[in-house]
């Protein structure tokens, strides 16, 4: 659990800054390069891109789940795949919808692409991680859950999430707050149930199950039809892992997902500095006050010149 | 001012009147003249009409801001989740208002007795910069009544952004503390300084920590966004390196700044001890600035060089990273090395403000322009504009209320 060290390490380190009471926060070690890999029995969602005819089903079932408002375009409505937001982007998950369907034409394939997005339910989230309230949480079961009581809305979390997935209730002015797919854990995964989009799928498009047996499927899947999918499983290692998973017979970069994310999570990017943070916090005094020392006695030297 | 000190008008300078009698403390803050001058002058100020413009019409839409939501007075985008108010009101104002560790370090700590007469501007400008950091900072929070919820309430230590605040929050009350003596004169409470002094190089410190850490981890904020910042701004391992060392010389060369507008606008104020020596110490920080300068451009240039990141230099992001390096670090350095090397306070304060320019254009890149560079480019919504040019307004209106009446410009004259 080098993860946990990394985290009762800082804490002191901070409440040590915080005291300006800085002795002693280096005993502990910033954690090497070792990922959090999640918990060993949380639950996923494997989804086959292949199989997606577009009916928008699983948004209707969203909303219904997660009581959101109800949209200006009915479900069954196909024209909102040709809607662009600015810069000529598919449209994507917003206050109002944790999940949406983007449509990609791919050159050379007879039907066009249909891609289901919602959050990844990262292993080691990015959101979770830059949050200086902890508003966010990985539940054993896989979900990332966020509480909304806590959150002052600083929206830290919107920029560090590499899915661009968390949107926020800018209209509210009392209470705005980030609005994403929670894996329907509080009425169904907490449960053991699987999400609402996932049953509702016409097409069984989405799998529900651990996701160590999830990434076997999906690999046993590609090595019995090599030639119909691409060899990756989108999401098993991207950022550290997530627990939603993608097959595809294209390649992902074609279709909307960033085949340059790495492998390492997100806050490893953070380490270097968060290392930095003790060192700065034990050496500095000392340093500084030992200049402070010197300065001083040149002073005192300088006087007793001007005396003799 | 400046006309009436000419016409033989005396500012308050001490507890005692020429007559013998003590200052009210209404009548210091109203400068010494009757209320009747006094708003004589202040209506007379043409700086004054356009402030009441900016207020007549920012006022207003700062008020729809908190009863209509974000999303009324900025792009409310999902992509773009941080606009102006933080990508000026927070990475562009605590840079520039570094100066107050650099002056008690440089006083206090290195015993650089010379530097005096500025020291006191350079604290004021250390703190009313973050005091008005965090006013921007409420501003843009969702929900501003929780600010002290990753304080007391929900902590998340192990993000930077906890850092942040709560560096932010410390140093502020060390800034409020360190400037506890100019109060104390100015109200006639010797005592509060007296202890001051007392605890004045723990103070200088823990100013210098909670100061590399914080200006260091505004910039580690952005490694969370590996990717969505142009790799021209963006390296992980030195971001924080690039933002701490770009803050020394921003808050020297933004204390150059404001000590040449006081030169200007507020030569009534400042007295013999600080004019005559200002030439002097202008150049004394330029030559920390341009320290400072050089090391930025060399860490700079090796960022460039451990993520290998050559090739972007020849495209569009390229030229314009080229523009903010030649403009804003490489022509002040060479300015501020002429400059000291010539004994040119002038050539310096040029050089200062192209590298204030340079430092506000690096934030802006890193936080808004360059900022998802592979999807689109977002213009801040006009209201935003207006909001931040409001806050910004008050942040001068009360710089200059203080520089007015507490000793920062000139010494107060104790009783015998
Ligand atoms: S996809 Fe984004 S919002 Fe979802 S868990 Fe990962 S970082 Fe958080
Ligand atoms: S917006 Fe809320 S949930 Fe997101 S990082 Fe800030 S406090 Fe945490
Ligand atoms: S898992 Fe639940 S919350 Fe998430 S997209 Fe599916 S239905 Fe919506």
């Amino acid at each position: 659990m080098k993860k946990l060290n990394r985290r009762s390490f800082l804490k002191g380190g901070l409440a040590g800054g915080a005291a300006i009471a800085a002795v002693g926060t280096s005993k502990q070690a910033v954690a090497g390069t070792h990922n959090f890999g999640g918990y060993p029995d949380s639950m996923g969602v494997l989804v086959d891109l292949t199989k997606c005819v577009g009916c928008r089903t699983c948004e209707a079932a969203c909303n219904k789940e997660q009581a959101l408002p109800t949209p200006d375009k009915p479900f069954d409505d196909p024209s909102v795949f040709e809607e662009r937001r600015e810069g000529g982007l598919p449209r994507r998950t917003t206050e109002k919808a944790y999940t949406v369907v983007q449509k990609y034409d791919v050159p050379g394939r007879e039907h066009p692409l249909f891609r289901k997005v919602q959050c990844n339910h990262c292993n080691e989230p990015a959101c979770l991680t830059s949050c200086f309230v902890n508003a966010y949480k990985k539940t054993p079961e896989g979900a990332v859950i966020y509480d909304k009581t806590v959150c002052v809305g600083c929206r830290t979390c919107m920029i560090a999430c590499p899915f661009y997935i968390p949107a926020y209730s800018y209209s509210s002015a009392i209470n705005p707050v980030v609005k994403k797919c929670i894996m329907c854990y509080d009425t169904r995964l907490k449960f053991g149930r699987p999400p609402a989009c996932v049953e509702a799928c016409p097409q069984e498009v989405m799998t529900f199950g651990k996701r160590k047996d999830l990434l076997k499927l999906a690999h046993q899947r590609i090595s019995e039809k090599p030639d119909k999918y691409v060899d990756q499983v989108y999401g098993e290692n991207e950022v550290g892992g997530t627990a939603w998973l993608y097959m595809s017979d294209v390649p992902f970069d074609k279709i909307g997902y960033d085949n340059h994310l790495g492998t390492q999570p997100i806050i490893s990017y953070v380490k270097e500095f968060l290392a930095m943070v003790p060192m700065v916090l034990t050496i500095w005094p000392a340093l500084f006050t030992g200049f402070h020392l010197l300065s001083n006695r040149k002073d005192a030297l300088k006087n007793d010149d001007n005396k003799s | 001012m400046n006309s009436l000190k000419s016409q033989g008008f005396a500012p308050v300078v001490s507890d005692l009147k020429k007559d013998g009698s003590t200052w009210t403390v209404k009548e210091k803050i109203m400068l010494g003249l009757s209320p009747k001058e006094y708003w004589a002058v202040q209506l007379r100020n043409p700086f004054n009409w356009l402030l009441w413009a900016i207020y007549a019409i920012g006022l207003p839409i700062l008020v729809g801001r908190f009863i209509f939501g974000l999303g009324w007075v900025t792009h409310s985008s999902y992509d773009y989740p941080w606009g102006l108010f933080l990508g000026w009101g927070l990475f562009v104002m605590v840079p520039l208002s570094a100066s107050g560790f650099m002056m008690g370090t440089t006083v206090e700590l290195f015993g650089r007795k010379d530097f005096k007469p500025i020291e006191r501007l350079g604290l004021l400008n250390g703190l009313l910069g973050y005091t008005f950091a965090v006013m921007f900072l409420q501003v843009d929070l969702g929900q501003p009544w929780r600010l002290i919820y990753p304080m007391f309430v929900s902590l998340g230590p192990a993000a930077v952004l906890f850092l942040v605040a709560w560096h932010v929050a410390t140093y502020l009350s060390c800034q409020v503390a360190e400037l506890v003596p100019a109060f104390s004169e100015w109200m006639g409470f010797p005592k509060a300084k007296k202890f001051i002094k007392s605890i004045v190089l723990g103070l200088t410190v823990a100013g210098i920590i909670l100061s590399t850490l914080h200006q260091g981890a505004l910039g580690a904020l952005f490694t969370y966004a590996p990717g969505k910042v142009h790799p021209l701004w963006y390296s992980s391992p030195f971001q924080w390196l690039h933002f701490f060392v770009s803050a020394v010389f921003a808050g020297l060369s933004m204390l150059i700044v404001v000590s040449t507008l006081t030169k200007w606008f507020m030569r009534w104020r400042c007295d013999e001890n600080y004019l005559n020596n200002l030439s002097k110490l202008t150049l004394g920080l330029a030559k920390g600035a341009s320290l400072a300068l050089i090391t930025y451009l060399v860490i700079k240039i090796i960022g460039i060089a451990h993520d290998n990141n050559w090739a972007y230099l020849l495209t569009g992001w390229g030229a314009w990273f080229m523009f903010e390096m030649v403009v804003g670090v490489i022509l002040p350095l060479i300015f501020y090395t002429m400059a000291v090397r010539n004994s040119n306070a002038s050539l310096a304060r040029f050089a200062a403000f192209m590298a204030v320019f340079g430092l506000a254009l690096n934030r802006l890149n890193t936080a808004l322009i360059s900022f998802n560079w592979q999807l689109y480019q977002e213009l801040p919504h006009w209201r935003e504009v207006v909001i931040v040019v409001t806050v910004y307004a008050t942040y001068i209106v009360v710089y200059r209320a203080v520089l007015a009446r507490m000793p920062i410009l000139y010494t107060w004259k104790e009783k015998k």
